[in-house]
């Protein structure tokens, strides 16, 4: 459409060039994907005497079942299962209650204008970016004060409360640009609040529910930092429980089986991207460009 | 008295009305709130503490004024956290967009299969940095990883063992950030070069421009609001950058890989200075604002106008 126009001047060598480094690149991308995958279809011996990049000689899903199901992880034999359960519990409600709120919060500062409203906004961007190691000391009180530390409830607070700036700005800023003409009609038909809503501004919110419900589940799945200082025995996220499972220091290094952990915990949000790329990047851009 | 006379017979005839005004507020009022305490209250908590004794738990009985923020600066492990920051934002910001604009650029030369190898390039966003890291960890070990690789090939002198040397690991996490990072700026240029006004590229062409002129001259200056949010998301992920750390290196070999954000973390929980970690958080804090606060101001300031 644009700048493509300056492409057609090109010469075939200088296509080419371009073709090879788009190409390069595209094997550095893949790379480590390549890796994980190849390495994590062989046994434990071929790893280590064999060659990372080769193909496996002798095929095995073993390194898949044990990462699932047997592995040595903290003190238990108990495999990643447990913790990708533990994590889809703290993942669904933190996304919902966060997008629902942030659905509610963007309609009332872009529909229901008040004096301070781009004050309010204005703090809930900026909450969107602070250093999360600034509030885990108080979290961590606040938590042990109400007895939901070490708990799945108290990581789906804690993740749906630090989620609300982003949700917010996403539907404030996809609500901006709807008719208001439509809710002041709707108003002067006797429409109420909730009636508005629900019967104009959510039938057409699709595309900015999927954006936020995927950056939303992104991001609190792929958690690191909340979920290893507050988490306790019954409910580490699986973030936590791979990293405990590569990095203890104790025992034979089963590279395979990391590799096998590390495709189960990367499967969730690889499969969104890949069923819903589009929206996706939608919602990284919204993250980034904003105003 | 006044003012009962003149508010009671709307409220009286339009019940509804002041309902209707005030639901709104009563809708975003918990939100609200919880911003403003698990925020800005929260803030607030740790800058107190960074000013007071705290070791084990929180602890408002000894004051030690700017105390902690002096042992901070005098502790070699904060210090080699900055200069980590330092080297590791530095090359990760310049590396990455570099790599972005390339690719955007040369995607953007009407390319078949750029549907196809797009999503190649943006996938590692999508992966945790838990992960990311595990891959590389693995891959750049000098047992089994590359080194091993390029030896079994007939390589048999090839060595690469930064990730044990304490000199080099920083720049193998840089390696990590930059592969998990570089497609999603290539994807802020892209949207950036598309958006560029095809009248004023066509206006050059008729005067002769080459396309390196083109673009160097005409097509890069317009992106620079681009450049800007690419660096204001870069820096920002940066001085927070723990978790790919973490899987990597957990701060080795020795403390050669620190970062500010591990620092808060060891000391804190690790270490018991609970003082000495509120301040590093608070420092974090200030280095991410004064880049963040005047991009949003302008950000949202601009668009009033």
């Amino acid at each position: 459409m644009s700048s493509q126009d300056v492409a057609t001047r090109n010469s075939i060598f200088a296509r080419a060039i371009i073709y090879v480094v788009l190409i390069l690149f595209a094997i550095y991308y893949l790379l480590p994907l390549y890796v994980m995958v190849v390495n994590s279809l062989k046994p434990l011996d071929e790893i280590r005497q064999g060659n990372m990049l080769a193909l496996p000689q002798q095929w095995t899903i073993a390194p898949w079942l044990s990462a699932w199901s047997t592995a040595q992880i903290g003190v238990q034999p108990v495999g990643l299962k447990p913790y990708f359960i533990n994590s889809v519990l703290m993942v669904v409600p933190a996304v919902a209650i966060s997008t629902i709120l942030g659905a509610l919060n963007g309609y009332v500062l872009t529909k229901w204008r008040f004096k301070g409203d781009s004050i309010v906004f204005g703090m809930m961007l900026l909450a969107c970016f602070i250093p999360f190691q600034i509030v885990l000391i108080p979290s961590a009180r606040i938590l042990g004060l109400t007895g939901l530390a070490g708990t799945i409830t108290g990581l789906v607070l804690i993740h749906a409360i630090y989620g609300l700036g982003f949700t917010t700005l996403f539907f404030r800023n996809y609500y901006e640009a709807f008719p208001t003409e439509l809710i002041r009609a709707a108003q002067i038909d006797g429409a109420s609040f909730f009636q508005i809503f629900r019967r104009i501004l959510l039938p057409s919110s699709g595309p900015i529910i999927v954006v936020t419900v995927i950056w939303q589940f992104t991001n609190i799945w792929n958690d690191f930092l909340f979920g290893s200082s507050f988490s306790g025995f019954n409910s580490i996220p699986l973030t936590v429980a791979l990293n405990n499972l590569v990095n203890s220091s104790t025992g034979v290094k089963e590279y395979n089986v990391h590799f096998a952990g590390a495709i189960l915990a990367a499967l969730p949000t690889l499969i969104v991207y890949i069923v819903s790329g589009r929206y996706f990047v939608r919602g990284l851009m919204a993250g980034a460009v904003k105003g | 008295m006044a003012d009962l006379t003149t508010t009671a017979p709307r409220a009286v005839t339009n019940p509804r009305a002041t309902m209707q005004d005030l639901l709104p507020k009563l809708v975003l009022a918990p939100s609200f709130a919880v911003i403003l305490i698990f925020v800005y209250g929260f803030i607030i908590f740790t800058a107190f503490l960074s000013f007071s004794g705290s070791k084990l738990l929180p602890d408002f009985s000894t004051w030690v004024g700017f105390g902690n923020y002096v042992r901070l600066f005098n502790h070699p492990n904060w210090i080699t956290a900055l200069k980590n920051l330092a080297i590791f934002s530095v090359l990760y910001i310049v590396v990455c967009s570099a790599i972005g604009l390339a690719l955007a650029i040369f995607l953007d030369q009407k390319i078949r299969g750029e549907g196809f190898l797009r999503p190649i390039y943006l996938y590692p966003m999508a992966l945790s940095f838990i992960v990311t890291g595990v891959a590389w960890k693995w891959f750049l070990d000098p047992g089994i990883g590359l080194e091993h690789v390029m030896q079994s090939w007939g390589w048999e002198s090839f060595s690469f063992r930064w990730i044990k040397d304490g000199k080099m690991a920083i720049y193998t996490i840089v390696i990590a950030a930059v592969w998990q990072s570089s497609g999603f700026v290539m994807a802020m240029f892209l949207a950036g070069l598309r958006g560029v006004d095809n009248e004023i590229i066509k206006a050059a062409q008729i005067d002769g421009a080459s396309t390196l002129t083109i673009y160097r001259r005409i097509i890069i200056p317009l992106m620079r609001p681009v450049f800007l949010s690419a660096f204001v998301v870069l820096a920002h992920l940066a001085i927070k950058s723990y978790d790919l750390v973490v899987a990597m290196t957990d701060g080795g070999p020795g403390t050669a890989t620190w970062t500010p954000a591990l620092f808060m973390q060891k000391f804190t929980f690790g270490r018991n200075e609970m003082g000495m970690g509120a301040a590093s958080a608070i420092i974090m804090m200030m280095m991410i604002f004064t880049i963040i606060v005047p991009y949003l101001y302008s950000e949202l300031g601009g668009k009033k106008k």
